[in-house]
């Protein structure tokens, strides 16, 4: 094999601008072919949309791009490809045609862009190609079987098949392990150092260190927008690299909660659901505030749907307020007291078609009946108190739930639960793509319904939040519980060290 | 400059707040068209036959419209109680052939009463739906799949049931004997004015009380909405996907006794011809009163809107073979309103 030469591919100064946040602010990156390039930082850094710009999703960027020494301008999608830049992006099932051939998923690109006017699929040509982009993986696959019946890995793996049946040079994968098993996780890895010894930069986001560390020969560091570090990863500790993740800058001392834990509460052991949540043991107490720590893909919402008997799951044992705890469905779940703030909350939380009144009486419901009826002047009365006592902004309880902002449908998720009166609530990001006084709010909201004696599990991969609520904190990687915290005892990189896999 | 400046702006806030009227105008009048369109084009229709014809207002002509329609309308009700939890029953038609066939069996065949009869051809429909809620519910198939091959077994079943043929009073058994059983006067009283119009009111008036006042119809409302929220919120879904297709089922079978009274015989397939008038009917119930939802009065008016048209355009003398051809622009107008309603807002 010849040696290449490397191409070097730097992006300089690069800012770019969304209404009310400066999401990059003159950052400059740069790798080679050859090199896996690691990117890392904390939620909200700013790693997507670095590799967005870089991908041409967007155009009105400033800064350059030069790839082999040499500008280039990547304004479009196709741009990028063109230069061989190449993603494969997180969510692999949007990618996918899931009743097609592995040949045809991994020519796709070609048989929608590339066929020029030609009107008949060749067919010995795609399957050709497709098992040459397939080879240097090292997977044996029937390229005759449709995607759907692929695991998750094996999916991964057809899109960057894809990416490789085009030209590449550099390669871009975002979070790829998240979703993958420690052994599938060594095959990836050791594919992609088969790639780079043929030439190819693979630039790799993570939120897992260890992982970062084992493959990448450089690390990128953002924060807030900025690069606060570049170095080649042997010179970066772990620690290093969380203490860049986060700045120096130290916490915020959490103020007391006042929480205590009383008698009762929530209680359960080999807590499992065979797929994203192994053998968690959790304590909430009646009148405590306890934080579910983790990041995107650790299996906090797996977690929450887990003991509110919404998959496939299984304890050794659960007790909730004295009396023992049975997951069976949600239905049984909300009788024995449990209730769920699910974190997407368009799809799961409320129903969006429906009334601020009938969504904040949807769990309660039967609480208004006289025998099948419903008394609908309950209903009114009820819905009218809880939307002045969580100050939801509505013009009238019959408003459409859609018509609403964010937080004030966060509101009607939560009120809810509030109304059907559970002994353990359960919420899950419940801040997330709110604004700050609806974040307060809903804080308020949390230590009143602890200050009433229910028991509050708060999942959350903001920490400082967390730390700022809590007593508590059971810290969640890879689906189990690595670390149990006291939130006056801890901080934020100490959280993020057992969040990222550290020990 | 500064005067002319404020001129221009206080101008152009003028003309902006003009526009955010016309828009808000316009945007009412829709509203206004999405909520109450159906019964202004029952209106307009009602006129418009009434005035070019001489017999369409008269009142024996309206009575005449209701009975025409109430067999539809009680099986499209039982439609709109599978489209409420967000299902879909395609098997309806069938259903109503196969009470049409026990009801009439049970009595000339085994020369029993009317009530035994009814109960009999109601309870062979709840067997059916619990059939359809198994394979929906249970097995998973897609609602519109798993209904249409059960509107093949089941209009499979009520064939073979009656040997192929018909069923008919003083029928020659296979034996050589003659059927024991009559038609009873109860019996066909159901399919008679007044009775079969009370019927379908009955019947959607209880089915709206049941939508609208009682916890089942608000859950049914909520698994249809949105099943994943629902089924968060704890509402137990798959049993109300089953007390659906159950109620679907009844409904069917009621729109089936009162044809078999009405036609006094057992047909082959008779209940086929009602599916998708009653699936009409139901869709065009959507917009009424702007719900937005499967609900039984605005299944009424639906068929309502049908009726009318049928009757009217055969006393304009609109041939037969061309009157499938008004129903559906009517029916593509219909869910053209609902639709484009949902994506405007």
């Amino acid at each position: 094999m010849p040696t290449t030469v490397p191409t070097t591919l730097e992006m300089r100064e690069i800012s770019i601008a969304f209404p009310g946040v400066q999401a990059l602010d003159r950052v400059d990156f740069s790798t080679s072919t050859g090199l896996a390039h690691a990117l890392v930082g904390a939620n909200g850094a700013g790693k997507s949309t670095l590799m967005k710009v870089l991908a041409g999703a967007y155009s009105h960027y400033s800064g350059t791009i030069s790839i082999g020494g040499k500008r280039v301008a990547i304004k479009s999608p196709r741009d990028a490809k063109a230069q061989g830049i190449q993603v494969v992006y997180q969510e692999v099932d949007t990618a996918l045609v899931p009743y097609l051939s592995v040949a045809e998923n991994v020519m796709l690109d070609e048989l929608v862009n590339g066929m020029q006017g030609r009107f008949l699929v060749d067919w010995s040509a795609v399957r050709t190609r497709a098992g040459a982009a397939l080879e240097p993986l090292g997977l044996a696959l029937d390229l005759e079987v449709p995607v759907s019946q692929l695991t998750l890995a094996q999916k991964q793996m057809v899109l960057i098949a894809r990416a490789l049946s085009r030209s590449c040079r550099f390669l871009v994968l975002d979070e790829p392990t998240a979703p993958l098993s420690g052994a599938e996780t060594a095959d990836l890895f050791r594919a992609l150092r088969d790639l780079m010894a043929r030439d190819l930069g693979v630039i790799f986001i993570s939120h897992r260190i260890p992982e970062v560390k084992r493959l990448c020969d450089e690390i990128t560091v953002l924060r807030d927008g900025r690069r606060v570090a570049r170095e080649r990863s042997s010179a970066m500790s772990a620690a290093d690299i969380v203490e860049q993740m986060l700045g120096r800058r130290l916490s915020e001392p959490a103020p007391p909660s006042g929480a205590r834990a009383q008698g009762g509460g929530f209680e359960v052991t080999g807590l499992t659901d065979h797929e994203k949540v192994f053998d968690v043991d959790l304590r909430v107490g009646a009148g405590e505030i306890v934080g579910l720590a983790g990041l995107v893909g650790a299996g906090k919402t797996e977690l929450c749907k887990a003991l509110f008997g919404a998959s496939r799951a299984s304890c050794r044992e659960a007790r909730l307020g004295g009396r023992p705890y049975r997951i069976v469905d949600p239905c049984r779940a909300v009788r024995q007291g449990v209730a769920l703030v699910p974190e997407e909350r368009r799809r799961e939380g409320v129903l969006v078609d429906e009334s601020v009144a009938t969504n904040l009486t949807a769990a309660s419901l039967a609480s208004f009946c006289s025998g099948a009826l419903v008394r609908a002047g309950e209903v009114r009365r009820a819905a009218a108190g809880m939307i002045a006592n969580l100050g939801i902004r509505t013009p009238h309880a019959r408003q459409i739930v859609a018509n609403l902002s964010g937080g004030n449908q966060q509101k009607v998720a939560v009120g809810k639960w509030l109304l059907a009166d559970a002994l353990l609530y359960v919420f899950d990001e419940p801040t997330k793509g709110i604004d700050v006084g609806a974040k307060r709010d809903m804080f308020d909201l949390m230590k009143r319904l602890a200050a009433g004696g229910k028991s509050i599990l708060y999942a959350s991969c903001d920490f400082p939040e967390l730390l700022g609520i809590t007593s508590r904190i059971y810290v969640l990687y890879d689906g189990r519980v690595v670390r149990e915290l006291v939130t006056a005892k801890t901080t934020e990189e100490e959280i993020l060290s057992y969040a990222t896999g550290g020990r | 400059m500064q005067p002319a400046d404020g001129e221009v702006q206080a101008k152009r806030m003028v003309a902006k707040g003009r526009a955010a009227g016309q828009r808000l105008g316009a945007q009412g009048a829709f509203q206004f068209l999405y909520r109450w369109g159906t019964l202004i084009t029952i209106g307009l229709l009602v006129i418009f036959f009434g005035l070019v014809t001489d017999g369409f207002l008269a009142p024996s002509n309206l009575v005449n419209i209701l009975r025409a329609i109430s067999i539809v309308t009680v099986i499209a009700t039982g439609v709109s109680i599978s489209l409420a939890v967000g299902g879909f029953d395609l098997s309806v038609g069938s259903v109503a052939s196969l009470a049409d066939a026990v009801v009439i069996s049970v009595l000339i065949w085994w020369g029993r009463g009317t009530a035994p009869a009814v109960f009999a051809a109601l309870f062979a429909c709840l067997l059916v739906g619990a059939f359809n809620a198994f394979l929906i519910v249970r097995l998973r198939v897609p609602d519109m799949l798993a209904t249409l091959a059960t509107l093949f077994i089941f209009q499979g079943v009520a064939m073979t049931y009656t040997h192929g043929g018909s069923i008919t009073a003083n029928m020659m058994l296979e034996d050589g004997s003659t059927a024991p059983g009559r038609l009873t006067a109860a019996f066909n009283a159901i399919g008679q004015v007044p009775t079969i119009i009370m019927v379908m009111v009955v019947a959607v008036v209880l089915v709206q009380a049941f939508f609208s006042f009682t916890k089942h119809g608000r859950y049914m409302y909520m698994v249809g909405g949105n099943p994943e929220a629902a089924r968060l919120s704890g509402v137990p879904i798959g049993r109300y996907r089953t007390y659906a297709y159950l109620g679907s089922a009844v409904f069917a079978g009621l729109g089936g006794v009162m044809l078999a009274s009405r036609i006094g015989s057992s047909q082959v397939n008779a209940g086929s011809a009602y599916l998708m008038d009653a699936v009409a009917a139901a869709y065009i119930g959507y917009s009424l009163g702007g719900s937005g939802k499967p609900n039984a009065f605005g299944t009424f008016i639906g068929s309502i809107l049908i009726g009318v048209l049928q009757n009217g355009l055969v006393m304009v003398s609109v041939p037969y073979y061309a009157m499938d051809i008004v129903k559906g622009a009517v029916l593509a107008l219909a869910l053209t309103l609902t639709y484009v309603k949902k994506h405007g807002s």
